[in-house]
């Protein structure tokens, strides 16, 4: 069953059109990530579901129910915010029975309830706290067990972790992912971090000028990314995108970079038989700085020698647990993954090993992937 | 030292006037903390007469009725005032249309003197002259609205036209702290189902309180020191009905000629308001050591 489907769905304020016609089917139990840069559109889409905010046109069901005329106390969601947005004259006990008393339920149940999310979140200490008196992380967990104790159709997260600590946010990332393993919620999640969504997403939606780019799960996402604006939006460092021309050699198609020019780079493909009506014409190539490593690395699963290119390195900046190394491909710049104890010399030529399996070839005037 | 050169017309213009009014307000406030204590009727003149006139000026009539007038004006001022100022600035909060012509209007009183809406409230509540006459003229012959020369209910008057001069200024107050109240607080009430007063009762209200305790503290530092008001109004009258402890100072120290009994009455004022003042000084402290701790 779909938890929530969202059909057609626009929102314009005045002249500025922010959500165009976003379809999505979330079915239930699913962690979906709405992720994008700030101005796409996804915490207002994220309002709309919640019913804080109208939308211009389209259909909004949550449960199998259409919603839109529905007030956001009746939708059967619970919503967490970047904020945490506490009641500051309320203990924790109070805020998280808060919902329960606007719905007059019993006392003995809202205990029950309360004694619960407690147990779970390990909150029971903090119970008689303020909201002045906790920690951002304890705040954060607060939120949520007010969330939690609605027990509802569908959970929104309105980029939760984002006022906090890095190291904190990292743990709470893996909290809320095993909250979701453990009670299977339908989970709707706004961030503009790339890196929570693919760590947390079952699905993820990619959104940018008001439209979903990509809606598919975060392996896909990442290595068949739908357009440029994909494939440069999701990953750390971003995937490297070049001009180049596809030509065709013994039958199959190879990618030059930097075409004519003295140290033009060659890459032999397999496959990529989508591409056969794109040969003699100028593509962006796609390449992730991980399938461009040190020279004598072997690449899992790869037939064959791989690809080695000799390229100048133009900076190398070691990260401890990888060395980012800036290097010229055809004339073009791209950053490569290699290992942390090999240490190009800036200014040098270095051997370079390509993984071509995963190259992305895209058409330069839609920036759609080909293949 | 050349950043205090080059800042010299900034430290010119907060430091002369800064000072000056300083050495006024210490240099006068002493002045008259010192003749309370003299002997000191038309002209001041120095001696020591001890807490004489403090006990003189409390033992009248007068400045017995213009304390507990002040306290039942005081009270009923503030209180009525936070509550007006509170509920325009909730009715106004509702994103209404016209709204910035509407506070225009609320706050307007605030810029008229004292005196101009003493005198305009007195022609008001004249029952020959303002709203008893008014409504007469209507039809309703019988009505009857004359708290003005009524000795139990004139100090109601000054109530009236003082919640109308500063009512606005409490909404003002409120309206911005209104405004700056979280939204997504409001967006979590919203979905957790409180209605509209559960939402003001529960959620918005509880985080005014500061300023409703500085809208407090102002409206009451106005109260104490209310002459202006009271003297164009009813002029403390009828009879000593309306009197207050500023309308005794004045009498004594001008009309009766009794500077050391005036100064005592003034010197009682100014402790008045440390009484008010002195508790919000210490809470602010205590407000911001805690917020600079937390």
């Amino acid at each position: 069953m779909a938890a929530l489907s969202i059909r057609t769905l626009s929102k314009r304020y005045a002249n500025l059109e922010v959500l165009k016609g976003i379809n999505l089917d979330i079915e239930s139990g699913e962690f979906t990530v709405l992720v994008g840069p700030s101005g796409c559109g996804k915490s207002t889409l994220l309002n709309i579901v919640a019913g804080l905010d109208r939308p211009s046109a389209g259909t909004i069901e949550i449960g199998g129910r259409v919603v839109n005329d529905v007030e956001p106390k009746d939708r059967d969601i619970a919503m967490v915010f970047q904020s945490y947005a506490l009641y500051p004259s309320m203990t924790v006990r109070q805020n998280i029975t808060f919902g329960m008393e606007c719905r007059h339920v019993p006392k003995a149940e809202q205990e029950a309830a309360l004694a619960n999310v407690a147990r779970l979140l390990q909150i029971e200490p903090l119970l008689g706290r303020k909201p002045s008196q906790l920690s951002g992380g304890q705040r954060q967990r607060v939120a949520m067990g007010r969330a939690l104790v609605r027990d509802p159709l569908l959970f929104l997260f309105d980029e939760p972790l984002s006022n906090l600590d890095a190291k904190l946010r990292v743990e709470m990332r893996m909290e809320i992912k095993r909250l979701h393993q453990r009670i299977g919620a339908t989970i709707v999640y706004v961030t503009h971090d790339q890196i929570e969504a693919m760590t947390m997403a079952t699905r993820i939606a990619v959104m940018h000028h008001g439209e979903v780019q990509q809606f598919a799960d975060p392996d896909t996402v990442y290595r068949y990314p739908a357009n440029l604006f994909v494939a440069r939006f999701m990953g750390s460092p971003p995937m490297n995108t070049m001009k180049a021309r596809l030509e065709a050699e013994d039958g199959g198609p190879v990618v030059v970079i930097g075409a004519g020019r003295p140290d033009e780079a060659r890459l032999r493909l397999q496959g990529y038989d989508a591409a056969a009506s794109f040969v003699g014409r100028d593509i962006v190539v796609g390449i992730r700085p991980e399938c461009i490593a040190e020279g004598n690395r072997g690449f899992s699963g790869a037939c064959g020698a791989p690809v080695v290119v000799n390229a100048p390195v133009e900076m190398v900046e070691p990260t401890g647990a990888e060395t980012i190394v800036l290097l010229r491909l055809g004339g073009e710049s791209a950053l490569a993954r290699i290992a942390p104890d090999i240490r190009p010399v800036p200014g040098e030529r270095a051997a370079f090993a390509l993984d071509t399996r995963r190259i992305c070839l895209f058409d330069p005037e839609t920036e759609r992937l080909i293949a | 030292m050349p950043g205090v050169v080059r800042r010299l017309p900034e430290h010119l213009t907060i430091w002369v006037p800064l000072l000056l009014s300083a050495a006024h307000l210490v240099s006068f406030s002493l002045w008259t903390i010192w003749i309370s204590f003299t002997p000191s009727t038309l002209v001041p003149v120095s001696g020591w007469v001890g807490l004489r006139n403090y006990t003189a000026v409390m033992a009248t009539r007068n400045w017995k009725i213009a304390f507990d007038n002040l306290l039942l004006f005081g009270s009923a001022f503030v209180l009525l005032s936070l509550v007006a100022g509170l509920v325009l600035a909730i009715l106004l909060d509702q994103r209404i249309r016209g709204e910035n012509a509407l506070r225009s209007i609320f706050l307007y009183p605030l810029a008229v003197s004292f005196v101009v809406t003493g005198t305009v409230w007195s022609w008001l509540l004249n029952p020959g002259l303002g709203i008893q006459k008014l409504v007469q003229d209507l039809g309703w012959t019988s009505f009857r609205f004359d708290w003005l020369v009524d000795r139990d209910m004139a100090i109601w008057t000054i109530v009236i036209a003082a919640i109308w001069q500063s009512s606005g200024f409490a909404m003002a107050l409120f309206l911005a702290g209104l405004r700056s109240v979280d939204a997504d607080l409001v967006k979590a009430a919203q979905i957790d189902g409180a209605g509209p007063i559960r939402m003001y009762r529960r959620v918005i209200l509880p985080t005014l309180w500061p300023i409703t305790i500085t809208v407090i503290v102002i409206q009451l530092q106005f109260a104490i020191s209310t002459f202006d008001l009271v003297r164009a109004l009813t002029n403390g009258g009828p009879g000593l009905a309306t009197q207050l402890p500023a309308l005794v100072v004045y009498d004594l120290m001008f009309q009766r000629g009794l500077l050391g009994r005036g100064a005592a009455a003034a010197v009682l004022m100014l402790l008045i308001l440390l009484a008010v003042l002195l508790p919000y000084a210490a809470w602010r402290y205590l407000q911001r050591r805690r917020a600079s701790h937390a």
